[in-house]
């Protein structure tokens, strides 16, 4: 008979024991913002990345964003959800200075990177989009350029001319774009030959040539099958820990998957804007909950 | 194709196994303070049975958040359901360890009865069951599990040969009668831990094999 | 739904006849094209000879000769033309498909069409006034330039349907990297279209190779080698003109001869200059 019993030995990796005097045992936490002081572009950064406010957008007579304000937390990705037509493509356009190239638009009030206002009167529209990069729906690399001209479209035709820097600045906008592996011998094949997914990525690389300080994305992955999907979102988890992305989606599940926070808009208005993990557990807003549960229109 | 998900995943893991082996220890101590007849290790078992309940807390709420955001399907998603009962499972047996301990504080107040052997008997499978249940999730060994099942027999058993045992010195002796009433309590205490490590038992099969074999009479092994 | 097996049949006859119409469609308008050329290499060809090719035109009465100046200055006035056509043609439909507003667009793309369907001595006036009169004579320059002010709105449209062939997903993704506007149209836009504009400017010389009109009075022709631009020089649809109305039979088979080998000339130019501008990738337009 064994009148002593002992003491279990802790099992396996990592399963070190705390005493009763801690009394949190710390979980490992899902990763969080934060990290380096400057983006790759160098602007020091700070908490907020995009100070939205109220900000409304017309198309003619249409008014397709009314009197939005918001805040875009920097080195994390935010996700814009909401039904067709509630503004969301149209508010991620003009946080690039996009939405003015249309004819007939309009736009009031005042978007701040960083602290500086992007429509401000003497600012030059061209350099606030090298700031801020975009991947759209329907990849779209050059057809008369191959993979490596493609990619440093960028820099080339801002005045790079630099050959070394050139190929630098290229295989690591290509390493970020979890590319390089796959085209690095032929990178001079054309940029077309790719398959759809290894296009939106090539283009995802393009847009990080220029060392953006923001990634703006409208429906990346829409029109790629799943497993180009999925590899399309751990690349943006990983590329999160350098650059805030902003990511507008009609697939509700992908922006649970990827995003820190998400935004739900709804007719041109910002209905509900939290952690994405709050927003899909116990939103605030019933509107939130019937959209996030599927049970809109 | 390695996912963010899967560290997270992992996380949840390394979590569950800390509260694990926190359960394992409390356990033991209990019944240390029981058998030595040491006040100051059980008053030491209900402080940091709080631990318990906030580890439970955390692992339902990483659960549930990542039933919402990841959307997981087949292995994945019995994998985190699975987590979120066993937490449950854990917190009870703890539950059960502070409940001895108590009982060992009211023994220590008497003289001892008589040498134990039946409960250390008891106590010796229920923290097999549990070391072996934990074992089975582990090593991803569904077998293990199943003999875990099977030894419940035992336990209830010896359970109910205690309470035999024990009803007799009763009424042969009223003045022995709070001491016996507390062990039988002690006794109780262990069988429901054994249930308790039948239940994980059962949830590592389900998670292993997808097959749901609660309530059943046979075991269906494969 | 009837699927009777003489209902069957009866489609499938009227599609065989449908098709056999259009077939017969075809014949009939490829048919007179093969026998113009047909016709023009069995006249013409008997009479292209070494001499024909770097000759010059015999006095009247003599027999032999060639049309060596008349190939030249043919060479020579499209060249010229090409240096006005080009550039504005090209331009300005880079204007129209990037730049102008619709009211603006409305009325350039008006223009052109009208000017398209002008008479081509019409060009040869506007020349006549604008240079000939100037330089006090007949020239190249203003062969040149009544050629040219013909190829411009041909080019503008042309150029500009290509343009807008182009997908806008390019234009965005490129304004999306920081690009300066110009610089999108010409290293983006353009060269994506380039084949489809080479074709255009291509048909547009085509078409202004054989124009005899304007030059008339305004390069007016010449029996012998032109030595200055400002001096009236010698074209195939000019010498195949004056030529073809003579009475002489000698004449007339050099008239044919001429006709040949502008064809020739305009096939080998079209091929060349294809085979220059072939890029590594095809662009998104034809």
């Amino acid at each position: 008979m064994n009148a002593s019993v002992a003491v279990t030995q802790p099992r396996r990796e990592g399963a070190a024991l705390k005493t009763k005097d801690s009394q949190s045992l710390p979980l490992t936490r899902l990763a969080t913002p934060g990290g380096k002081e400057t983006t790759p572009r160098g602007t020091p950064v700070s908490e907020v990345a995009f100070e939205v406010d109220n900000l409304s957008c017309w198309f003619g007579q249409h008014q397709a964003v009314q009197d939005l304000s918001l805040q875009i937390p920097a080195r994390a990705v935010t996700a814009i959800i909401g039904p067709s037509g509630c503004g969301k493509s149209t508010f991620l356009r003009s946080l690039n200075r996009m939405h003015e190239l249309v004819r007939g638009s309009r736009l009031s009030g005042q978007i701040r990177l960083f602290g500086e206002n992007i429509y401000g009167p003497r600012i030059d529209p061209t350099l606030i989009r090298r700031r801020v990069g975009m991947v759209f729906q329907k990849s779209n690399p050059f057809p008369t350029m191959s993979i490596r001209e493609n990619v440093t479209v960028g820099l080339r035709l801002n005045g790079v001319r630099n050959r070394v820097a050139l190929e630098e600045r290229m295989e690591r906008a290509l390493r970020m774009a979890a590319l390089w592996e796959e085209v690095k011998d032929h990178l001079d094949r054309p940029g077309t030959s790719l398959s759809g997914g290894q296009q939106q990525r090539l283009c995802i690389a393009r847009a990080l040539a220029v060392q953006p300080d923001v990634l703006l994305m409208d429906e990346p992955a829409s029109a790629l099958d799943p497993i180009a999907t999925t590899k399309i979102e751990e690349l943006i988890q990983e590329l999160k820990k350098d650059y805030t992305i902003v990511i507008v989606t009609h697939n509700m599940q992908q922006a649970a998957r990827c995003s820190d926070y998400t935004a739900f808009f709804y007719m041109g208005r910002l209905i509900e804007c939290d952690k994405t993990d709050k927003v899909f557990t116990n939103p605030s807003n019933k509107q939130t909950e019937d959209y996030v549960s599927g049970r809109f229109g | 194709m390695e996912r963010h998900f899967d560290q997270e995943l992992a996380d949840l893991k390394e979590n569950l196994l800390r509260m694990a082996a926190f359960t394992e220890q409390s356990l033991a101590q209990a019944l240390k303070a029981l058998v030595q007849r040491d006040d100051a290790l059980a008053k030491k078992v209900d402080a940091d049975d709080a631990v318990l309940d906030k580890l439970e807390i955390e692992i339902d709420d990483r659960c549930v958040k990542l039933l919402a955001l990841r959307q997981p399907t087949a292995t994945d998603l019995r994998f985190i359901t699975m987590a979120m009962r066993l937490s449950g499972e854990l917190e009870r047996i703890g539950d059960q360890a502070v409940n001895i301990a108590h009982r060992a504080e009211e023994l220590n107040r008497e003289p001892l009865l008589k040498p134990l052997v039946d409960i250390p008997r008891m106590a010796d499978h229920a923290q097999g069951m549990i070391h072996n249940s934990l074992d089975a999730f582990v090593y991803a060994k569904p077998n293990l599990a199943r003999e875990v099942i099977k030894r419940d027999e035992k336990v209830d058993l010896l359970n109910r040969q205690l309470h035999r045992e024990l009803t007799s010195f009763m009424i042969e002796d009223p003045h022995t009668i709070t001491r016996c009433l507390n062990l039988m309590s002690v006794a109780h205490n262990l069988e429901r831990i054994a249930d308790h490590a039948t239940n994980i038992a059962e949830d590592i099969v389900y998670l292993y094999e997808g097959r749901d074999i609660r309530h059943q009479n046979e075991l269906m092994t494969p | 739904m009837n699927t009777s097996s003489r209902y069957h049949a009866w489609r499938k006859i009227k599609n065989l006849t449908m098709s056999g119409v259009s077939f017969a469609c075809a014949i009939v308008v490829i048919a007179p094209l093969g026998l113009v050329l047909f016709y023009l290499i069995a006249a013409g060809a008997g009479a292209i000879d070494w001499h024909f090719l770097t000759q010059l035109p015999k006095p009247v009465g003599e027999t032999g000769g060639g049309m060596a100046n008349a190939i030249v200055g043919t060479l020579a006035l499209l060249g010229l033309a090409s240096l006005i056509g080009v550039p504005v043609g090209v331009l300005g439909g880079v204007y129209l498909s990037e730049y102008s507003g619709e009211r603006m667009n409305w009325w350039i793309r008006f223009g052109a069409d009208v000017l398209n369907g002008v008479p081509s001595i019409v060009w040869g006036i506007v020349a006549y006034t604008l240079v000939v009169v100037p330089l006090k004579g007949f020239s190249a320059y203003a062969g040149g330039a009544a050629l040219g002010f013909m190829m411009i709105p041909l080019i503008i449209r042309t150029t500009e349907e290509v343009l807008l062939l182009v997908p806008n997903g390019y234009r965005e993704a490129a304004l999306a990297l920081g690009i300066p506007r110009w610089r999108i149209n010409l290293q983006i836009v353009m060269k994506t279209a380039l084949r489809g504009i080479v074709t255009g400017v291509l048909l547009a010389g085509a078409r202004i190779a054989g124009e005899t009109a304007p030059l008339l009075f305004t390069a007016f022709g010449n029996r012998f080698w032109t030595h200055h631009l400002k001096d009236p020089i010698a074209a195939l649809p000019l010498q195949i003109f004056t030529y073809a109305i003579s009475p002489y039979d000698d004449w007339h088979r050099q008239a044919w001869a001429g006709a040949l080998v502008l064809i020739l000339m305009i096939f080998l130019i079209n091929i060349g200059v294809r085979a220059l501008t072939r890029g590594r990738f095809s662009g998104a337009t034809r």
